[in-house]
């Protein structure tokens, strides 16, 4: 499953999803399917209490709210493109506050994988070198070295930073806050089988089936796929899935 | 039983003041608490935007590790590690699939998590299996000059609690720092975000974050804010030394609520590494008024 770059396509006519939108809802709804409470996302009564509970919704390009509206409304490429992913701090104000139950922080992380998944950023776009230089760390550490990851990040994305941010790092390490050497667990060969299994679990895990998808906008998109898909996992090796909630 | 004791990363650099004031208050309250043994990275929210069932599986195996000692509950005193680790609790629990994933994941290294240990955080093992009456009687020291901005921050109130306290309002450390003497304003934003790894990633909207948390403090004329958090400390401290954030005024040291007890209990500074800070804390504790109440009540 291949995706247009760009520019982004409309659909061909009204109330049809062109086939990169279908796949990326299918994508999407793969990932939100294994959030608990994440087939709640129909509920949205668009209320806009989690945009107002939203710390850094004036820095965001879409609202949280616009981005439950845009994925009804079967516009999720823009989504993946947007600085709303990346700007959420993951505070979880939204979802506590959320009238309708809607995980909207984790649904975010859902957008995130998806995005790094399909490479839709800028090379050296930050949250994604932070986030592989995390994880790069963890594998070869067992342990996150802060000093390290932050070094290596700015190196990688904005080096001339450094010499802004050595201020502060000198601060740290004069106050005994910044250690050097990166200390290793023990158990480290364990728990880089543990990853290697764990890998071969995240997405793509299934195949895409998309003759199963709907071709309609709005409730219905998300609501046709999910049902088939749960009956579909029955008879299958995983548990199955929840079945969306017909609340509406 | 003693605790079991997850200090997260952060705890080792950044973080270090939390780490020592951690042992210094439990030990000075005769609370054990063991590090687990070879714990890994919780993963933090990076891995969480990378690969799902990975972060879950790291994180798990902590849990693992933590049954596998049969040691007590898991105190983890960062907030991230805390969400982190209580989450990873949740959906395991709530989703058969990523439970069945993580298992066959965990089994490589012959760990089963049965999800059967408890994961705390420090405020709430404090408030709740101490309690303030016992932490008031074991005071030894008056810190009745500190007017601390109580900040709780994101992750120990969202999306679960750790304490059975108003989310939106919490008022633990309020509570426990007025039991002491101090006095606590009043500070709205107390579980307002302060941006976290935003700091790395999208600076300024960090900085607007804290520098409207600073100025809420400075408003209210505390001196010193108290965290739960070394991601809340350590943003706040550095950018709280900004003379742009900061204004006129002066900057605010940022305490762990570890180090202010602390303080109350008569641990030293060296002890609760308040020389780590670096904002310096000038506000001193002294000597209690009056007699000592606190006669025979060893913790
Ligand atoms: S708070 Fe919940 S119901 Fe209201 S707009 Fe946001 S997601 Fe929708
Ligand atoms: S979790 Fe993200 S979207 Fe939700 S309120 Fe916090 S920053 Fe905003």
């Amino acid at each position: 499953m291949k995706m247009r770059s760009s520019p982004m396509r409309g659909p061909s006519s009204p109330g049809v999803l062109p086939q990169a939108e279908k796949e990326l809802r299918e994508a999407f709804l793969t990932e939100a399917a294994r959030i608990p409470g994440g087939e709640l996302l129909n509920r949205c009564i668009q209320c806009g209490t989690c945009s107002g509970s939203c710390p850094v919704t004036y820095a965001m390009d879409y609202s949280p709210r616009q981005v439950i509206a845009m994925f009804r409304a079967g516009a999720i490429e823009p989504l993946l493109r947007s600085r709303t992913i990346w700007i959420c701090a993951s505070c979880y104000s939204c979802t506590t506050r959320c009238p309708a139950d809607i995980k909207i922080t984790d649904l975010l992380y859902a957008l995130k994988r998806i995005a790094i998944e399909k490479k839709i950023f800028p090379r050296r776009f930050p949250v994604y070198v932070l986030s592989e230089t995390f994880t790069d760390m963890v594998r070869r550490h067992g342990r996150n070295h802060e000093t390290g990851l932050l070094l290596r990040f700015f190196l990688k994305t904005r080096p001339f930073k450094l010499l802004s941010m050595a201020k502060d790092g000198l601060a740290l390490w004069w106050h005994g806050r910044m250690p050097f050497k990166p200390r290793k667990i023990r158990g480290l060969e364990g728990l880089r089988r543990i990853i290697a299994k764990a890998e071969t679990f995240d997405r793509p895990q299934e195949p895409v089936e998309h003759d199963n998808l709907t071709d309609t906008v709005g409730y219905s998109a998300i609501m046709e796929p999910w049902g088939r898909r749960a009956a579909d996992h029955e008879n299958g090796r995983r548990p199955p899935r929840r079945r969306l909630a017909t609340v509406l | 039983m003693p605790y079991t004791y997850y200090p997260g990363c952060s705890l080792h650099a950044t973080g270090v003041s939390y780490d020592k004031s951690m042992r210094a208050v439990f030990g000075k309250l005769g609370l054990g608490l063991e590090e687990l043994d070879d714990w890994n990275c919780c993963g933090a929210t990076s891995y969480m935007s990378v690969k799902e069932t990975v972060a879950f599986a790291i994180t798990a195996r902590n849990l693992a590790l933590a049954e596998k000692n049969g040691g007590g509950d898991l105190v983890a005193p960062c907030s991230a590690c805390y969400a982190l680790l209580n989450k990873t609790r949740k959906f395991l629990g709530e989703a058969p699939a990523l439970r069945a994933d993580v298992a066959e994941a965990l089994a490589e290294d012959d760990l089963e998590c049965r999800l059967s240990v408890p994961v705390r955080h420090p405020l709430e093992v404090l408030m709740n299996d101490v309690g303030t009456e016992r932490l008031a009687a074991a005071q030894t020291r008056s810190i009745a000059d500190f007017r601390p901005a109580c900040y709780y921050g994101c992750q120990i109130l969202r999306p679960q609690r750790a304490m059975d306290d108003d989310p939106e309002v919490p008022m633990a450390m309020e509570d426990l720092f007025a039991a002491l003497g101090a006095e606590p304003v009043d500070y709205p934003p107390r579980t307002r975000c302060c941006g976290g790894m935003l700091m790395a990633t999208a600076e300024e909207v960090a900085v607007k974050l804290c520098e409207e948390l600073i100025g809420w403090a400075q408003e209210r004329d505390a001196n010193c804010i108290v965290t739960v958090c070394p991601l809340c400390q350590g943003n706040l401290d550095i950018l709280g030394r900004r003379a742009e954030l900061v204004g006129g005024g002066r900057p605010i040291p940022v305490l762990y609520f570890t180090q202010l007890l602390g303080l109350a209990l008569g641990c030293t500074r060296r002890e609760l590494g308040i020389q780590h800070g670096l904002i310096p804390l000038t506000v001193e504790a002294r000597p209690l008024p009056v007699e000592p109440a606190a006669v025979g009540m060893e913790a």
